[in-house]
C-alpha cells in the first residue's frame, strides 16, 4: 500500500513535469492575482490594512487552488483512468492525489507568499505559525478539492460544478485558517491559536477521512 | 390505522403546537418580548433540517451498499424536505432579527454557516441534474450528500461557538432556558420539533411514492416500445 502510493505520487510529480505548461500556467496565475489585486486595492506597500491583506492572501490561494487541483481527474483520459482502475486499490490513488494535491497547493501558497510580501509588504510576525497554518491549510485545501474535484470530474458542466461543490464544503477549512493567520500576523501568544489550530486540523481529518472512506464508490462507476 | 396513525400524531401536533405556541404565556423579556415565540416556528426548523439530512445521509449510506434506487429516492426527498426547512428557517430568522437585532442580516455566525449550508445542498441538486444516467447520479449524488453532511456538521455545531453570536445563549446573551424556569416553553417546544419534523416525513414521503410512480410509468412506456 505505502510503497502503491508512492509509485503513484512519483507518477503524478512526473505527470507535471513532461506537461510544464500546467504547472507554468498555475503559477502565473498565483503572480497575476497577486498583482491584479495589488493594482485593484490601489495599495502602495505598507498602505493595506492586516485583516485586508490577510482576507486578500487567503481568498487568492483558494482561486489558484481550485484551479490547480481541478485538473487532477481531468488530464488523464479514461483510458488511462481505467488502466489505474486495473492497477491500483481506489485507497491508494486517493491518498496519493491529497499528498500530491497539498505539496501543489503548499507550493503556490509559498509562491504566493513570496510574491504578496515583496508586493504588498510583508506584516507576518509569528513566521513559524503562519507556515504551520499554511501546512495545514493546504491540506484541508486538497483533501477537499481532490474529492469534489473527482465527483466534478464525472459530470459534464466541470469549471462551475467544481466552484459550487467546493466552496461551501471548504469555507469552514478557510475560516479557521484565516483566523490562525490573522493570529500569527499579530504575533498573538500560541496558546491564543492551539484550539483554532486543533479545530483546523480536526475538521482536515473529518474531510479527508470522509474523502477516503467515499472514494471508492466514487472510482468504481 | 397501524399505517397512518404518525399522520394523525402530526395535525394533532401542528395545532397544537400552532395554539399553544402563539397563544400560551411567554416569559416577559427584554428585547424579546412576544417575539420568543419564534422558538416554536424558527429554532424546531433547524431541528427538523438536520434530523432529516441525517435521515438523507442514512439512506445515502444504504443506497451505495446496495445500489437499489428506491434508497436513492428517499435521499433526495429528504434532502429537498430538508433544504425547504432550511428556507424556511433562514426567512422566520431574518424575520425575527428584524425585530430583535434591528436588520434582516446582520451578518451573525449562525446566520451565515445556516446560509452556506444551504449553498451546499443547491450545489447537491445542481450536481444531480447536471447528470444523466440516473444510477450515476444516485451514486454520486449519495457520494457528495454524505461529503457535504461531513462538512455541514463542523461548520453549523463548531464554528459558531468559536465566536460571540447575538443568537439567544451565546457571547453572553441569556438562553431560554434562563428564563424558561416553569418549562412552559419546553412544552411546547418539544412537540413542535417532532410535529415539524413529522410533517416533513410526511412530504418526503408523499414525493417518494410520486417519484415510484413516475418511474415505474417511464419503465412501461420504455418497455411498451421494445
Amino acid at each position: 500500500m505505502l510503497k502503491e502510493i508512492a509509485v503513484l505520487i512519483q507518477k503524478e510529480i512526473t505527470l507535471e513535469w513532461r506537461q510544464k505548461y500546467a504547472l507554468n500556467g498555475i503559477l502565473l496565475y498565483v503572480v497575476s492575482a497577486v498583482f491584479i489585486t495589488y493594482l485593484s486595492v490601489g495599495a502602495k506597500q505598507g498602505n493595506i490594512g492586516v485583516p485586508t491583506w490577510n482576507a486578500l492572501y487567503w481568498i487568492i490561494i483558494l482561486f489558484s487552488a481550485v484551479n490547480a487541483v481541478a485538473k487532477s481527474f481531468v488530464q488523464e483520459h479514461q483510458g488511462r483512468q481505467l488502466y489505474y482502475y486495473m492497477i491500483a486499490s481506489p485507497e491508494a490513488i486517493i491518498i496519493s492525489k491529497i499528498i500530491y494535491n497539498t505539496l501543489l497547493t503548499l507550493v503556490l501558497a509559498l509562491l504566493g507568499y513570496l510574491v504578496f510580501s515583496v508586493i504588498l509588504g510583508n506584516p507576518v510576525q509569528d513566521q513559524g505559525m503562519f507556515l504551520l497554518n499554511l501546512i495545514l491549510g493546504a491540506v484541508g485545501f486538497s483533501a477537499c478539492l481532490t474529492m469534489v474535484s473527482g465527483i466534478a470530474s464525472k459530470a459534464s458542466n466541470n469549471a462551475t460544478l467544481m466552484a459550487i461543490l467546493s466552496f461551501p464544503v471548504i469555507i469552514p477549512i478557510l475560516l479557521m485558517a484565516i483566523r490562525v493567520s490573522k493570529n500569527a500576523i499579530d504575533g498573538l501568544d500560541w496558546s491564543v491559536s492551539l484550539d483554532k489550530i486543533v479545530t483546523l486540523m480536526a475538521i482536515n481529518v473529518i474531510v479527508a477521512v470522509t474523502a477516503y472512506i467515499l472514494f471508492p464508490y466514487l472510482w468504481r462507476s | 390505522m397501524r399505517a397512518y396513525w404518525w399522520k394523525i400524531l402530526t395535525v394533532a401536533l401542528l395545532a397544537f403546537t400552532l395554539t399553544a405556541g402563539l397563544l400560551l404565556d411567554v416569559p416577559r423579556l427584554p428585547i424579546l418580548n412576544e417575539t420568543i415565540r419564534a422558538l416554536h416556528f424558527h429554532v424546531t426548523m433547524w431541528f427538523g433540517m438536520i434530523l432529516m439530512l441525517m435521515v438523507a445521509v442514512v439512506y445515502s449510506i444504504k443506497f451505495l451498499r446496495s445500489n437499489d434506487l428506491r434508497h436513492d429516492d428517499m435521499a433526495l426527498e429528504f434532502t429537498n424536505a430538508a433544504i425547504l426547512f432550511g428556507v424556511l428557517g433562514i426567512v422566520t430568522g431574518m424575520l425575527w432579527a428584524k425585530f430583535t437585532w434591528g436588520d434582516y442580516w446582520s451578518g451573525d455566525p449562525k446566520q451565515n454557516a445556516s446560509a452556506i449550508g444551504l449553498l451546499m445542498y443547491f450545489a447537491y441538486l445542481i450536481l444531480r441534474n447536471s447528470l444523466t444516467d440516473v444510477h450515476q447520479r444516485a451514486r454520486i449524488g449519495a457520494v457528495y450528500n454524505i461529503f457535504a453532511f461531513a462538512a455541514f456538521i463542523p461548520l453549523i455545531f463548531v464554528l459558531p461557538r468559536l465566536t460571540d453570536s447575538l443568537h439567544p445563549g451565546n457571547g453572553g446573551n441569556p438562553g431560554f432556558n434562563a428564563y424558561d424556569l416553569d418549562s412552559k416553553l419546553r412544552m411546547v417546544f418539544y412537540p413542535a420539533i417532532i410535529a415539524w419534523t413529522l410533517l416533513g416525513t410526511w412530504i418526503s414521503t408523499i414525493r417518494v411514492r410520486l417519484r415510484r410512480i413516475e418511474r415505474k410509468f417511464e419503465d412501461k412506456l420504455i418497455n411498451q416500445v421494445s
